[in-house]
C-alpha cells in the first residue's frame, strides 16, 4: 500500500485544507457535480473558506436530492408527526436509520425497507436492477439482521414499445442474477406497463430481515480510539456521482450517456459479506456499522461520525482500490458495491480480522473515532477534509419548493369514463362479457407474471410459506413456533394521477388489504415515493398531496411508516411519470401454517363477497384497456378497510376460510379468474343478488374497482359461524357462489361459461408473446 | 463454520430412530441451500453436521451432502473452483474408497461432483438461457442407489427445480453407458426444463453411493414450504434412504 500510495499521490495536485485557505479564488467544478450556486455559497459559509476538491465532492453527493431529501424533507416530517403512542408501541427503530425495526414478539424483531433504483435501471437495466437489490439488502444487514426475502415492484413502458423489452429483460435478469445468488427468496412484487414509464421505468426493491432484539445494530461511531474499518469489495471507479448526477436530474437527450455513473454488482461478494457480517454480529465484534451505498465513503464516514461521538479521523490512502488512478474526490464519491464500514474496539481487532480471513474478505483499517467533533480525512497525512460531519450528513439544504394544483386537474377529474367516447359499446351480452373477462385477464397489467417470477428463486431458505401469485409473500421467522411475516407492495399511478391525496391512500389500502387477506395483522409501512421533478410546482403538488394523504391514512389505519425512500426527477423532458407512491405493508402471523392462499381447492365450499360494489370505473383497468384516464378514483373508506382486515385475520385464525383474494385492479372479474386459476379449480357464480342489493348491472359488478372488498371460500361447516361474525360486525357479506372442483370452468350467471384451460392460456400467454 | 439452524430450532423429525447417523453438509463461499439441506437431514431423523470447505478432515460423518448455490459466484464454470477445496479431496477419496461414503450433490453440488470427476458429464446453461424456478416432476429410474432406496422404481415425485446452468450434457458413449448400467437415476417427466440430454435430471456413480441431480429434494421436505402437489414432501425419501442405509436397514 505504501508504495502505491506514494506513486499515486504524486499523480495529483492534492488540494489540502491549507491550500484551500490560501487560494480562495480557485475555480471549482460545483455545477458539474450537480450543486446549485446557492448551495455552493452555503458550503463556503459553513466552512468559512472555499471547500477543497475532496470536500466539494462530499458535499455534492451528500447534499444531492437523493441523499438529502431536500425537496421532500418538509413534507416527509408528517410521517413522524402523525403517529399515536399506540403506533409507536412496536416500533423499535423508526425513520432515519438504515431501515426501521418492528417488534414481532417472542424476542424477535423484523426490519424492512423499500428503495428505488430507477435511473440506473433505465441506463443499464441489468446492473441497475441488480445493484438495487444489493443496496437494499445491505441496508438490512446494517441493522444487525439476517435478510430473509426480497420483493420487487416494477413499472415499465408500453408492453409493445421496442425499448420496453430491453429494460424488462435486463431488469428481470438483473434482479434474478443478483437476488438468486444471495440465497434470498423473491416472494412477490408488482408489474405494470404504461407508456408514462417509457423513459423512466420504476425498479423498486424491498428487502426484509429478522433478528433477535439484542442484535439490533445502529450506524454510529462511538468510543474515542475505536478503529474504523472498510471491508468487502475494493473501491473502483463505478458509480461516481450516481446519487448526485444520475438520481437527482431528469434525463435529457443533449447530455452525454450516464453509463459510468451506474454501479456494477458482484452478488458473490455480497453473499460472502452477508455471512461475514452475521458472524461479526454474533461475536459482538462491531460497535457501529454502515453500508456503503449512495455517496459511498462520503456518506458512511459523515453519517457514522455525526451519529456517534462526533469525530473521526481517516487516512484515505488506506482505502483498497480497484483502480489506483482514482483521485481523493473520486474515492470519496465512488459507489462501488458490496462494501461496509464498521467501528471496532481495539480489543476486538484481532477477532474481527479472523472473521475477515475466514471468509476471505478484504479489509483495511482507515482510522479511528475521535471526540473532536470534526471529520478529518487525510491523504498521506495531509488534511484534505476538515468538516463538521453534521453539516455534510444532516444539515444539507432544505427547500420549501413552491407547489400548485395543476391547471388540468379539474378537467381530468370531470372527464368520467361512463358515457365517454371510449365507453361506447360497453359489453352487455353474455358473449360480450365473457370476451371482456378474457381480454382483461390477458391484458398487460392483469396477465400472469409467471414469466418474471419463474426467473426468481422463491424456495431458498426453506421458510417461504407463500409467494407469487398469492396476495402477499409470507416468510416463517421462527421454525419452532411458526411465527412469521407477510409483505405486500402496491401502487396505482393512474388513481394517484387522478387524485394524489386519495391515490396514495388507495395504495396503502390495497397493500394493507393484501396483507390481511393472507391472514396477517398489518403492523408497519415502508414507502418508495416515485415522482417527477420537484422543481415543477405541479409535480411538487402531487408529492405534497400524496405524502399528506398517505400519512393521514397511516394514522387512521394505525400502521406507522418505519422508513422508505423518495425518488424524484422521474421525468423525460417536461413530462413526468404518473405520481407513483409504492407502499409496502408488513404484517405478522403467529403461525404461518394458518396463512390463507388465494386459490380455491375444496369442492362445494361457499364463495362469499365481502364489501359493497359501486359504479367505480374511473382509473380502472377496464378504462385503461379502452384508452381512457379521467374522473375520480374509487372512494377510500379506511374504517371499512380496517374492519375488512379484522374479519379476514379472524376468519383465518379461527379456520373459517380456506381461501381469500382481495379485489383491486380488474375488480371481481379478475379476482374470480385468479382464484380459479391458482389451483385450476373453478366455481359457479351468481351475482343477481349483488346487483340488486348494490344497484349495479352485471358489467359493473364484474369490472368496478370499488375498494374494501375481498372474496373468500368458506367450508360448509364454518358457514354459519362466518356469517354470524360478519353480521355481528355489521359488515356487508353475500354468498355469490360455490367452488366446483370437477367442472374445469368458471360459470357466471349471465356470462358465457369460461373454460379454465382457455382462461389459463389467455392469462399465461401474454408475457411470453412479447418477451419470448 | 456456518451457523445451523438458520433461525429457530429444529423441527421434529419424522423418523427419530434414525438419529444416530451424522450427515455432513458442506458450505463453500456462495453456497445457498446449506441450511435447507441441514433441515432436511434433521427432518428425516438424522443429525446434520456443518462442514466448511477449507476443512482438511471429514471427521466422523456417515454421509455428505453438497448443497446448491453459486459457489465462488459461478463466475468461472459452475463448480470449477469449489472442486479444488481442501475438503473436496477428502470427499473424493472417501467416496472412491472401499467404505463408499454416500455423497449427494444437489444443483451446484451436482456441478461440483462432475467437476470432481466423481460423476461423468457436465452442465451448461439452460437451453432457454434463463434462470428457471418451478415445481418439477421427476421419475425415479433407479431405486437401488444409496439415496433412492426408499422410492419405488418408476415412482414420480415432485421437487423444486431452480437453476441457470442445468442442461446436462455428455458424449453419446457416456450417455449410452449410463443408460446401460442403470446410472440414470432421475429423468424429467413431461417438458424438459433445460435441454438436458435424454431428459436426464440426475445420475449416480457405478457403486451407487454418489448421486447428483439438478432439482432440489431438500426443498420438498416440509408441508407448506415445498411444492403444492402431494404433501410437498416428496424429497424426504433421499434423506431417509441414506439414513436407513447407514443405520443398517432399520426400516
Amino acid at each position: 500500500m505504501t508504495t502505491s500510495a506514494e506513486t499515486v499521490g504524486k499523480k495529483f495536485n492534492i488540494d489540502t485544507v491549507e491550500n484551500a485557505a490560501k487560494t480562495p479564488d480557485t475555480e471549482l467544478p460545483w455545477a458539474e457535480l450537480g450543486l446549485k450556486q446557492n448551495e455552493f455559497e452555503e458550503i463556503i459559509k459553513v466552512l468559512g473558506r472555499r471547500p477543497t476538491g475532496a470536500e466539494l465532492a462530499m458535499y455534492s453527493v451528500m447534499w444531492s436530492e437523493h441523499c438529502s431529501y431536500k425537496s421532500s424533507k418538509n413534507h416527509l416530517r408528517q410521517f413522524g408527526e402523525k403517529v399515536t403512542e399506540e403506533m409507536k408501541k412496536d416500533m423499535l427503530v423508526g425513520i432515519g436509520e438504515n431501515a426501521g425495526v418492528t417488534n414481532l414478539g417472542d424476542g424477535w424483531a423484523v426490519t424492512f425497507k423499500i428503495e428505488s433504483h430507477n435511473s440506473p435501471s433505465f441506463v443499464e437495466p441489468y446492473q441497475g436492477a441488480a445493484t438495487g437489490i444489493g443496496g437494499i439488502v445491505r441496508d438490512i444487514i446494517s441493522m444487525g439482521a439476517r435478510p430473509v426475502a426480497v420483493m420487487d415492484p416494477l413499472r415499465f413502458g408500453a408492453i409493445d414499445h421496442p425499448d420496453t423489452a430491453r429494460v424488462m429483460h435486463g431488469a428481470v435478469a438483473g434482479i434474478g442474477g443478483y437476488g438468486n445468488s444471495l440465497g434470498l427468496p423473491n416472494i412477490g412484487g408488482e408489474m405494470v406497463f404504461d407508456s408514462v414509464y417509457q423513459g423512466n421505468p420504476l425498479v423498486n426493491a424491498l428487502a426484509v430481515g429478522v433478528m433477535r432484539h439484542e442484535d439490533i445494530r445502529l450506524a454510529n461511531a462511538s468510543g474515542k480510539g475505536n478503529k474504523v474499518v472498510l471491508f468487502g469489495a475494493r473501491t473502483g471507479g463505478d458509480g461516481i456521482g450516481g446519487a448526485s448526477v444520475l438520481a437527482s436530474e431528469s434525463f435529457d437527450d443533449t447530455k452525454p450517456s450516464k453509463r459510468p455513473a451506474v454501479q456494477v454488482g458482484d452478488p458473490f461478494a455480497e453473499k460472502v459479506l452477508i455471512e461475514c457480517c452475521l458472524e461479526l454480529f454474533k461475536g459482538s465484534l462491531v460497535e457501529g456499522i454502515q453500508d456503503l451505498g449512495a455517496a459511498g465513503i462520503s456518506c458512511a464516514t459523515s453519517e457514522l461520525a455525526s451519529n456517534g461521538d462526533g469525530g473521526m479521523q481517516v487516512e484515505l490512502t488506506s482505502v483498497l482500490l480497484r483502480d489506483p488512478t482514482l483521485t481523493p474526490g473520486e474515492i470519496l464519491m465512488s459507489e462501488s458495491q458490496e462494501r461496509m464500514m464498521a467501528v471496532v474496539t481495539p480489543e476486538n481487532v484481532a477477532a474481527f480480522e479472523a472473521v475477515m480471513d475466514k471468509w476471505a474478505v478484504e479489509y483495511s483499517w482507515l482510522g479511528e473515532v475521535t471526540d473532536t467533533g470534526r471529520l478529518i480525512i487525510t491523504w498521506e497525512g495531509e488534511v484534505i477534509v476538515d468538516v463538521d460531519p453534521r453539516t455534510v450528513a444532516h444539515d444539507g439544504p432544505v427547500y420549501d419548493r413552491p407547489f400548485a394544483r395543476p391547471s388540468w386537474q379539474d378537467s381530468v377529474q370531470a372527464d368520467t369514463f361512463t358515457g365517454s367516447v371510449q365507453d361506447a359499446g360497453r359489453p352487455a351480452t353474455s358473449g360480450e362479457l365473457a370476451a371482456a373477462i378474457t381480454e382483461l385477464i390477458a391484458s398487460p397489467n392483469m396477465c400472469s407474471k409467471a414469466w418474471i417470477t419463474n426467473q426468481y428463486d422463491r424456495y431458498v431458505g426453506g421458510n417461504t410459506a407463500m409467494a407469487f401469485p398469492d396476495d402477499a409473500g409470507v416468510v416463517r421467522v421462527d421454525e419452532e413456533t411458526g411465527l412469521g411475516v407477510a409483505l405486500a407492495t402496491d401502487a396505482n399511478g393512474r388513481y394517484t394521477y387522478l387524485d394524489p391525496y386519495h391515490g396514495a391512500q388507495l395504495a396503502l389500502a390495497e397493500a394493507y388489504r393484501n396483507v390481511a387477506t393472507s391472514g396477517a395483522v398489518p403492523m408497519a409501512v415502508s414507502d418508495c415515493l416515485n415522482f417527477g421533478s420537484p422543481e415543477d410546482p405541479e409535480v411538487m403538488w402531487q408529492l405534497a398531496e400524496a405524502i399528506r394523504g398517505l400519512s393521514d391514512a397511516c394514522m387512521e389505519l394505525g400502521v406507522p411508516v418505519t422508513g422508505g425512500n423518495v425518488s424524484l426527477y422521474n421525468q423525460t423532458g417536461t413530462v413526468p411519470i404518473h405520481p407513483s407512491p409504492v407502499v409496502a405493508v408488513l404484517g405478522k402471523l403467529d403461525d404461518v401454517a394458518r396463512r390463507t392462499p388465494s386459490g380455491w381447492k375444496e369442492d362445494g365450499q361457499a364463495i362469499y363477497l365481502l364489501g359493497t360494489t359501486a359504479a367505480e370505473l374511473d382509473g380502472s383497468e377496464w378504462s385503461n384497456l379502452r384508452g381512457h384516464l379521467g374522473g375520480l378514483p374509487p372512494k377510500v373508506d379506511l374504517s371499512i378497510e380496517r374492519q375488512l382486515g379484522e374479519i379476514l385475520v379472524n376468519a383465518s385464525r379461527d379456520g373459517m376460510i380456506d381461501a381469500a383474494h382481495d379485489l383491486s385492479e380488474g375488480g371481481l372479474a379478475a379476482a374470480l379468474v385468479e382464484s380459479a386459476l391458482r389451483y385450476g379449480v373453478g366455481a359457479r357464480i351468481a351475482l343477481d343478488e349483488l346487483m340488486e342489493r348494490d344497484g349495479v348491472d352485471l358489467f359493473t359488478a364484474l369490472f368496478s374497482e370499488s375498494q374494501g372488498r375481498a372474496i373468500v371460500s368458506v367450508p360448509r361447516s364454518e358457514e354459519i359461524r362466518f356469517k354470524d361474525m360478519c353480521t355481528a360486525r355489521g359488515f356487508a357479506h353475500l354468498r355469490i357462489g360455490v367452488v366446483d372442483a370437477a367442472g374445469g370452468q368458471l360459470e357466471i350467471n349471465g356470462v358465457d361459461t369460461l373454460s379454465l384451460d382457455a382462461l389459463s392460456e389467455a392469462h399465461e400467454g401474454t408475457l411470453p408473446k412479447y418477451f419470448g | 463454520m456456518t451457523e445451523l439452524p438458520l433461525i429457530g430450532g429444529a423441527p421434529v423429525a419424522v423418523e427419530p430412530h434414525l438419529g444416530g447417523a451424522k450427515i455432513g453438509v458442506v458450505t463453500f463461499p456462495g453456497t445457498l441451500d446449506d441450511r435447507d439441506a441441514a433441515r432436511a437431514v434433521r427432518l428425516a431423523g438424522g443429525t446434520a453436521v456443518a462442514l466448511w470447505h477449507g476443512d482438511t478432515e471429514l471427521g466422523d460423518v456417515d454421509a455428505v451432502v453438497i448443497p446448491g448455490g453459486f459457489s465462488y459466484g459461478d463466475y468461472l464454470r459452475a463448480g470449477a473452483i469449489s472442486r479444488f477445496a481442501p475438503l473436496m479431496s477428502r470427499i473424493i477419496d472417501a467416496a472412491n474408497s472401499d467404505a463408499k461414503l454416500p455423497v449427494l450433490g444437489i444443483c451446484n453440488g451436482f456441478q461440483i461432483l462432475t467437476e470432481s470427476h466423481l460423476l461423468p458429464g457436465s452442465m451448461i446453461k439452460n437451453d432457454h438461457l434463463k434462470f428457471l424456478c418451478r415445481d418439477q416432476v421427476l421419475r425415479v429410474e433407479n431405486n437401488k442407489t444409496f439415496w433412492t432406496s426408499d422410492y419405488r422404481a418408476g415412482e414420480e415425485i415432485t421437487v423444486p427445480l431452480k437453476n441457470q446452468d442445468g442442461q446436462y450434457i455428455a458424449d453419446e458413449k457416456t450417455l449410452d453407458a449410463l443408460e446401460a448400467e442403470g446410472r440414470v437415476v432421475f429423468r424429467y417427466v413431461g417438458w424438459n426444463p433445460n435441454g438436458s440430454r435424454r431428459d436426464i435430471a440426475g445420475i449416480s456413480n457405478a457403486a451407487g453411493n454418489v448421486v447428483g441431480l439438478m432439482p432440489h429434494p431438500e426443498h420438498a421436505v416440509e408441508p407448506g414450504f415445498g411444492p403444492e402437489s402431494n404433501a410437498g414432501t416428496d424429497g424426504l425419501g433421499f434423506f431417509t434412504s441414506v439414513l436407513n442405509k447407514i443405520v443398517g436397514g432399520a426400516k
